[in-house]
C-alpha cells in the first residue's frame, strides 16, 4: 500500500556515483594521480549488475547514466513521491572490495566528501552515511572521526561481508567510535568477495547471490551477538540494511535454543539473542520476503515481538516494489507511524538535531 | 564428570505413551575405527594406521570446534567401557523401547567417509560403515533402517555404491554431509541425483562436513555455537542451490530430506526466493514454476534441534507454512541436543498432525521395505 504523507523518513536509499571521474576533485593529489595514471575508471562491484533487474526498477532507469545518479531524480523519484521528509543516502561503491587498506581509505574518503559536497550541501532533505575503509579498523576509525562533527552523516556503513565475521574482535574500535558519537553502525546487503556467499562454495548464478545475502546477515547477527559486541557496547546500535526480516524470528529461536545450551561458552552473552536484537538491532523494510497475504504479514510481526524493529525503506533505486506500493498491506495506522517515523527517530539519535 | 556417568536403570526415559514414533536421525557410530577393520582390504587398514583420515581442516582428530559436550553426548548415553552410539543395547533400553521408536533411520556422521580427501579412500571407508551397519545394527533389530553412505565427492563412485545397495532392504535412502565442496545444485552432484531417483531413494543432507569453505561468508567463526548455528544458513544456500540450478526440473522424482539443521529457515527462505526469482527469472530459463512450488514438492525436513520460540504455539505457524506433511520427527540420539518426542511439541497439534510427524510422513517417505 502506499504509504500516508506524514513525512516519512527513508532510512535506505542509493544515490549513485556516475563514475570515478566525479571523485577526482575531491581526490588526494596521490590517488588522483594513481587514477589517471593507473587507468582505474569504475569500481562498481557484481553486487549489483548495472543492467540486472534488481539494480534499478525500469522506469526508474534514466535514458543514459546510472540510476540515482541526479539529484533531480532522487527527488523526484524517492524523495517527492511519499513526501519523505529525511532520506539517508547509503552509497554502494567497491571500497569495501579493494585490497589495499590506503586505496579503500583514499577512495572513501573521496566519496564521503562527494557526498557531502554534491548531496547533502543540496538538498536538506538528505541525510548520509560514512563510507568507512573497513579493511583497515585504524583508517576505519581515521574515517569516522573524520566526519563526526558533521550532523548530516547519521550513520556507519558497512557491508554485510568482510575479511571476517563482524563481531572479531579486530572491528571492535570502529563499534567504539561509532558508539561514541550516537552513529549507528548499518550493515548494508552486499559483499567483498573475500570468500563465496554460501559454505558451500561459489554459486553458479547472480539470483543464488542475491538470496544468500539474508544467509550473510543471519551469520553476522550469530557473530555479533555470539562474540558479545552487544554486551561491550550497550550503546551501540546496528541496522541491518536490505537483509529482508522475515528471516529474524526463527534465526532467533534456533539460536536462542543453542545459547541455552552453550552459554558456558560465551558467558558474557548474558541475556536471550532476542533481548539483544529488540534492543539494540533494527532492520529496515525492502524488501519484504514474504507472501502477499495480509495474514502471514500478522503472523510474522507477532513472532518479531516487537514494533520497534522495523525502519522505513524504500532501498530506492532497486527494484523491490511496483508503484508507490512501498508498504505491505495489513499493517495498522500505528504501526505504520513507528515504520515510518518513530522507529528510525529512536534509531538515529542525529535525526532529531537541528543541522544548519 | 560426565564421561563417565552411568546409564541408568532401563526404566528411566520410559513415557506412558502410545505415540508411535519414527525417528529419521539415530547416530550409531563405531567404538573404535577398528570395528569397521572386518569390512575394510588390508591396504586401508595399514592406510588408516599410518595416515589417518585427510578431511579440509587442520585438527587431525576431532572437530576444530570443541563440542559442548564430549562426543556432543548426552550424559546419560555412555555404556560401560564404550563411547555413546556404540551399543544396540543401551539404545534400545534407553531410546527404542522407551520411547516406543518403530522405525529408526540410521545416519552415521563418525565417520562419514564421503568427507574424505583421498577419493579411494572415501569410497572403501564408505562401503566398510554401509557393510557395519547391517551387521551390526539393521541386521540385528529389524525396527532400525540404514542409509547408504556414499563418496559424495567422486560422482561416479558414489553411483556404484548407490547401485551395489539400491536393492537392499536395509537400506532407505542416500545420505551425505551438508557441508559440500561444492553447493548441492553443481551439475557434479547430478550423477547422484540421477542414481537416487533411479533407485527411488530420497537423498538425505546432514548437518556437518568439511567444504574447506568457513561457514559464513566473511571466513570463520570462533565458537562451536555459531558453527551450530550456521548449519541451518548452509542448508538455505543449499536448497537455493538446489532450486535455481532447475535440480527439481531435471529429476522430478527427487526427494531430499535436511536432517539437523533446523527448519524455522524453510519459509522466509522460500517466500525470499520466489520475491526475487520473479525479478531475476531470465538469468535461469530451465526453472518451469515458482520455487516454493519445488520445494513443497521436492524437501522435506526433520525437527531437531527443534526451534523453541518465546511463544511455543508460533511453532504451529511455521508447520503450517512448511506442510505438516514435509516434516519429520528426528531425535538425534544419543547427543547432548536430543529432543524428546514427548515434550518437544507445543500445545495444540492434532492428533492428525501428531501422526503425520511422528510416524506416517516417515513411512511415506522412507517406505516400508
Amino acid at each position: 500500500m502506499k504509504p500516508p504523507r506524514i513525512g516519512a523518513i527513508d532510512c535506505d536509499i542509493h544515490p549513485a556515483l556516475p563514475g570515478l571521474a566525479n571523485l577526482l576533485p575531491y581526490m588526494s593529489d596521490h590517488w588522483r594521480e594513481m587514477a589517471q595514471q593507473a587507468g582505474f575508471h569504475e569500481l562498481e562491484t557484481v553486487n549489483y549488475p548495472p543492467g540486472s533487474p534488481i539494480a534499478a526498477r525500469e522506469d526508474w532507469r534514466p535514458v543514459q547514466g546510472k540510476p540515482g545518479s541526479t539529484l533531480d531524480d532522487v527527488r523526484s523519484q524517492a524523495l517527492d513521491p511519499w513526501e519523505t521528509s529525511l532520506a539517508v543516502c547509503n552509497c554502494l561503491y567497491g571500497v569495501q572490495a579493494l585490497f589495499s587498506e590506503d586505496m579503500a581509505a583514499g577512495i572513501a574518503r573521496a566519496l564521503n566528501h562527494w557526498m557531502a559536497r554534491e548531496w547533502l550541501d543540496r538538498e536538506p532533505r538528505l541525510r548520509a552515511s560514512i563510507i568507512i575503509p573497513v579493511q583497515s579498523p585504524e583508517l576505519a576509525v581515521d574515517e569516522i572521526e573524520f566526519w563526526a562533527s558533521d550532523q548530516r552523516f547519521v550513520q556507519v556503513l558497512m557491508l554485510v561481508t568482510a575479511d571476517a565475521p563482524l563481531g572479531k574482535r579486530q572491528y571492535w574500535p570502529i563499534y567504539a567510535a561509532a558508539a561514541r558519537h550516537g552513529l549507528p553502525v548499518g550493515i548494508h546487503a552486499g559483499s567483498s568477495f573475500r570468500y563465496p556467499m554460501t559454505p558451500v562454495g561459489w554459486t553458479s548464478y547472480y539470483a543464488e547471490d542475491y538470496v544468500n545475502q539474508s544467509q550473510a546477515f543471519q551469520t553476522q547477527l550469530t557473530s555479533l551477538i555470539c562474540e558479545g559486541v552487544f554486551s561491550k557496547y550497550p550503546d551501540l546500535r546496528v541496522v541491518l540494511l536490505e537483509s529482508g526480516f522475515t528471516w529474524l524470528p526463527a534465526h532467533l529461536w534456533h539460536l536462542s535454543k543453542f545459547w541455552r545450551g552453550l552459554r558456558m561458552e560465551v558467558p558474557w552473552v548474558d541475556r536471550p539473542p532476542f533481548e539483544i536484537v529488540r534492543d539494540q538491532v533494527r532492520l529496515t523494510l525492502q524488501p519484504i520476503d514474504a507472501p502477499s497475504r495480509r495474514e502471514t504479514l500478522e503472523r510474522l510481526l507477532e513472532h518479531m515481538g516487537s514494533d520497534k524493529l522495523l525502519l522505513f525503506s524504500s532501498d530506492y533505486p532497486h527494484w523491490q516494489f511496483d508503484g508507490e506500493d512501498v508498504l505491505p498491506d495489513g499493517l495498522s495506522d500505528a504501526l505504520v507511524r513507528k515504520i515510518l517515523i518513530d522507529n528510525p527517530r529512536e534509531t538515529y539519535p542525529r535525526m532529531m538535531e537541528k543541522v544548519q | 564428570m560426565n564421561v563417565h556417568a552411568p546409564p541408568k536403570a532401563t526404566a528411566e526415559r520410559s513415557h506412558d505413551t502410545k505415540l508411535r514414533v519414527a525417528d529419521c536421525d539415530i547416530h550409531p557410530l563405531p567404538n573404535t575405527v577398528k570395528d569397521l577393520y572386518p569390512f575394510l582390504e588390508k591396504r586401508w587398514r595399514d592406510h588408516l594406521e599410518s595416515f589417518g583420515a585427510r578431511r579440509r581442516q587442520a585438527i587431525y582428530q576431532g572437530p576444530a570446534y570443541p563440542k559442548g559436550q564430549p562426543e556432543a553426548a548426552r550424559r546419560d548415553a555412555w555404556p560401560p567401557g564404550g563411547r555413546p552410539g556404540s551399543s544396540l543395547d543401551l539404545m534400545r533400553r534407553q531410546h527404542l523401547d522407551a520411547n516406543n521408536v518403530e522405525l529408526g533411520i540410521l545416519t552415521v556422521i563418525n565417520p562419514h567417509p564421503g568427507n574424505y580427501q583421498n577419493p579411494d579412500q572415501s569410497v572403501a571407508m564408505c562401503r566398510a560403515v554401509n557393510d557395519w551397519q547391517v551387521a551390526e545394527w539393521t541386521g540385528k533389530d529389524t525396527r532400525l533402517r540404514a542409509s547408504i553412505l556414499a563418496a559424495y565427492e567422486h560422482g561416479d563412485a558414489a553411483v556404484a555404491e548407490i547401485e551395489r545397495l539400491a536393492d537392499d532392504p536395509n537400506f532407505v535412502q542416500v545420505f551425505l554431509l551438508s557441508r559440500t565442496a561444492q553447493p548441492l545444485g553443481n551439475r557434479c552432484y547430478w550423477p547422484i541425483y540421477e542414481a537416487a531417483s533411479q533407485a527411488d531413494l530420497p537423498v538425505g543432507v546432514h548437518a556437518f562436513g568439511n567444504s574447506g569453505f568457513p561457514i559464513t561468508s566473511s571466513g570463520w567463526p570462533s565458537y562451536y555455537i555459531e558453527e551450530m548455528a550456521g548449519h541451518a544458513q548452509t542448508c538455505q544456500s543449499q536448497v537455493t542451490s538446489l532450486v535455481l540450478e532447475g535440480v527439481f526440473e531435471r529429476f522430478p522424482k527427487l526427494r531430499v530430506v535436511f536432517i539437523e539443521s533446523g527448519f524455522g529457515w524453510l519459509p522466509s527462505l522460500t517466500w525470499r526466493l520466489d520475491t526475487h526469482w520473479k525479478k531475476l527469472k531470465a538469468e535461469n530459463p530451465a526453472l518451469k514454476r515458482l520455487p516454493s512450488e519445488y520445494i513443497r514438492d521436492h524437501i522435506w525436513v526433520t525437527t531437531q534441534p527443534i526451534e523453541e520460540p518465546e511463544r511455543p504455539r508460533h511453532l504451529l505457524d511455521v508447520f503450517d507454512w512448511i506442510g505438516w506433511d514435509r516434516v519429520l520427527y528426528s531425535s538425534d540420539y544419543p547427543h547432548w541436543d536430543f529432543d524428546d518426542p514427548a515434550r518437544c511439541l507445543p500445545a495444540g497439534v492434532t492428533q492428525e498432525q501428531r501422526d503425520k510427524l511422528f510416524l506416517t510422513n516417515a513411512l511415506s517417505l522412507y517406505g516400508q521395505k
